[in-house]
């Protein structure tokens, strides 16, 4: 088998490709020259300059699918693809909610397996392997495909680094799902957003996380004061999210947002490894904890054994003096 | 309203398993339980069940050496019965054999909707439920943090990066659940005891019309070469705070010149 094309499931939210699929583009034109892209809804053609300039020669453009949850119709036009003199070698996704969903679906119709959770991929000859964070990130595990390609993997967000290159416009190619027959049945009837103000958690250069040591939703106040005297932005464990403290968007880990930013500061928080998974990258990490034998300690680069109702407030108000 | 649960019972995550590292897979032999991501499903079954006047919740799970212990405590919580498929050839199966597994019991359980959750916590891999609707022709929609059945239709609050989705879907479907959709309630003595008595339904692959080559390590495409040590992080200083230690994390900043 022999590394030909690769397809990017190119996402995009308001008009814009979302950054994760542009790490994927970046890493696909490093390892061929044949670089697909699909993307789906009202105006699919407008993303053909950003996706080009990312590497991509072609667009297939599934168009506008409604109100309609995207998993079945994108995973029949790509399985159509699969199917064409088109058929890519490697199929790349982001692991979002709509990915997911796709290539569970695709994964039945052309019968071939997923590897998930990617942090990583080498390319060896015609031999792709992909890395894998074990056990809260103290072993990385190695995969390969056994069987017929394509090769399908869903790759963590901030695993590559997206960089544009001279790429002309990609050439958008209209693609159609099969009949969907019941599958396609789920629609939407309305979107909310929770507004968060300040930089995207995912995009921050400090971020400001609380947990379950805060002990109550009001501490959470705390976590938000110092992240926007930081210019930065409050995040949170999935203990104070399931507690219903605060909203899934604000959720750092392994079923939440993976974050990287210069500085991580982790208030109350364990360091299950369910965390540890979507923090650990960051280039500084400072936790408080009162519990001397958490697992954050083992990760920070300075860590303060305490109770963080007193040094939080201390924190906070030294700042206030240094701004 | 008769509904499925997908269980997976895996190694208690306080004594957190080996990895077998000539098959590349977690070593599951020693005692399973349940996974705690599931109980949420299995709350929610149990309560969309009563809220529609009646109907069964039933559990389907594959697991290794008939492991049952898993299946109890769901059933003491008050599922009516379990469908439990075990068999050598099953290990080393992935996410797609185990879907086609799950697909072959749950036919014959014949749901109006199944109940799964968004992801596994020892291996994560999140894809089996989704393959599991597209293998039953029916609609899913993962990531639930609300869920309601009114008019034969199931209405869920589905996750996004931004907040969330109001989405409705025709019966039968597959919903996958987030933790915190419900609060999860803890198995009564009566219902400990009531669990001992309730019917595990035990099949292999070749009673759902599986063969050896679909499923397990056989069936599996992929593998894991090589499992290693990560680079560790150096854990940097730990101070006990005095009082006085704020000032090591202004100083901290300040080094890195963010304030």
């Amino acid at each position: 088998m022999t590394i030909d094309r690769i397809l990017v499931i190119a996402e995009s939210n308001n008009g814009q490709v979302l950054p994760a699929s542009l790490e994927l583009l970046t890493e696909a034109r490093s390892i061929s020259d044949k670089v697909d892209a699909i993307a789906w809804g009202k105006d699919t053609a407008s993303l053909a300059a950003e996706v080009g300039s990312y590497g991509a020669g072609r667009l297939f453009d599934v168009g506008d699918i409604g109100e309609s949850l995207p998993g079945p119709h994108v995973a029949s036009a790509i399985a159509a693809i699969v199917n064409s003199e088109n058929a890519p070698s490697i199929i790349l996704a982001p692991t979002t909610y709509d990915c997911r969903d796709i290539i569970g679906r695709l994964s039945v119709k052309i019968d071939r397996p997923v590897i998930t959770n990617v942090v990583g991929l080498d390319q060896e000859g015609d031999a792709i392997s992909s890395s894998h964070v074990l056990f809260g990130g103290s072993q990385i595990a190695t995969a390969q495909f056994t069987g017929k390609m394509p090769w399908i993997f869903i790759v963590r967000s901030k695993t590559f680094t997206a960089e544009p290159s001279s790429g002309q416009p990609a050439e958008v190619v209209g693609i159609q799902a099969g009949d969907l027959g019941a599958t396609a049945n789920a629609s939407i009837v309305s979107h909310h957003v929770e507004t968060q103000s300040g930089p995207k958690l995912d995009e921050a250069d400090v971020v400001v996380s609380g947990g379950r040591g805060l002990g109550s939703q009001e501490a959470y106040s705390m976590v938000e004061e110092l992240a926007e005297l930081l210019h930065g932005a409050a995040g949170a464990s999935r203990a104070i999210v399931d507690s219903g403290w605060v909203p899934y968007s604000r959720q750092v880990g392994q079923t939440g947002k993976t974050v990287k930013p210069t500085v991580y500061i982790a208030c109350g928080i364990s360091g299950a490894t369910q965390h540890l998974v979507g923090m650990k990258g960051a280039k500084n990490i400072i936790a408080i904890n009162k519990d001397q034998e958490a697992p954050i300690f083992s990760v920070a680069d300075l860590g303060i054994v305490g109770d963080l109702h007193q040094i939080m407030p201390k924190l906070i108000e030294a700042l206030k003096g240094l701004s | 309203m008769n509904i499925v649960v997908c269980v997976k019972q895996i190694p208690d995550p306080a004594d957190p398993p080996t990895m077998d590292e000539a098959k590349g897979t977690l070593n599951r032999n020693g005692k399973l339980i349940m996974d705690d991501s599931d109980s949420y499903g299995v709350e929610m079954a149990l309560q969309l069940a009563e809220q529609a006047g009646g109907g069964e919740v039933t559990l389907v799970s594959m697991a290794p050496n008939n492991e049952t212990s898993g299946l109890r405590t769901a059933l003491a919580m008050g599922a009516a019965k379990a469908v439990l498929i075990s068999d050598d050839t099953l290990a080393g199966s992935d996410a797609l054999s185990t879907a086609k597994v799950l697909a072959r019991s749950i036919e014959r359980v014949n749901p109006d909707l199944v109940v799964a959750a968004t992801e596994s916590t020892d291996g994560y891999t999140g894809t089996t439920p989704v393959q599991l609707a597209e293998l039953l022709g029916w609609p899913s929609v993962t990531f639930a943090k609300k869920i309601s059945i009114e008019d034969g239709k199931v209405h869920v609050q589905r996750q996004t990066e931004v907040g969330y989705d109001d989405v409705e879907c025709p019966l039968p479907a597959v919903v996958t659940v987030t933790a915190g959709v419900v609060e999860p309630r803890y198995p009564s003595f009566k219902g400990i005891m009531a669990a001992k008595s309730k019917p595990v339904d035990q099949l292999t692959p070749s009673d759902i019309g599986l063969d050896a080559s679909q499923v397990g390590a056989a069936g599996a495409g992929q593998r894991v070469v090589s499992v290693e040590a990560a680079p560790q992080r150096a854990s940097g200083d730990v101070v006990v705070d005095d009082g006085d230690a704020y000032q090591r994390i202004v100083q901290f900043l300040q080094e890195l010149k963010l304030v």
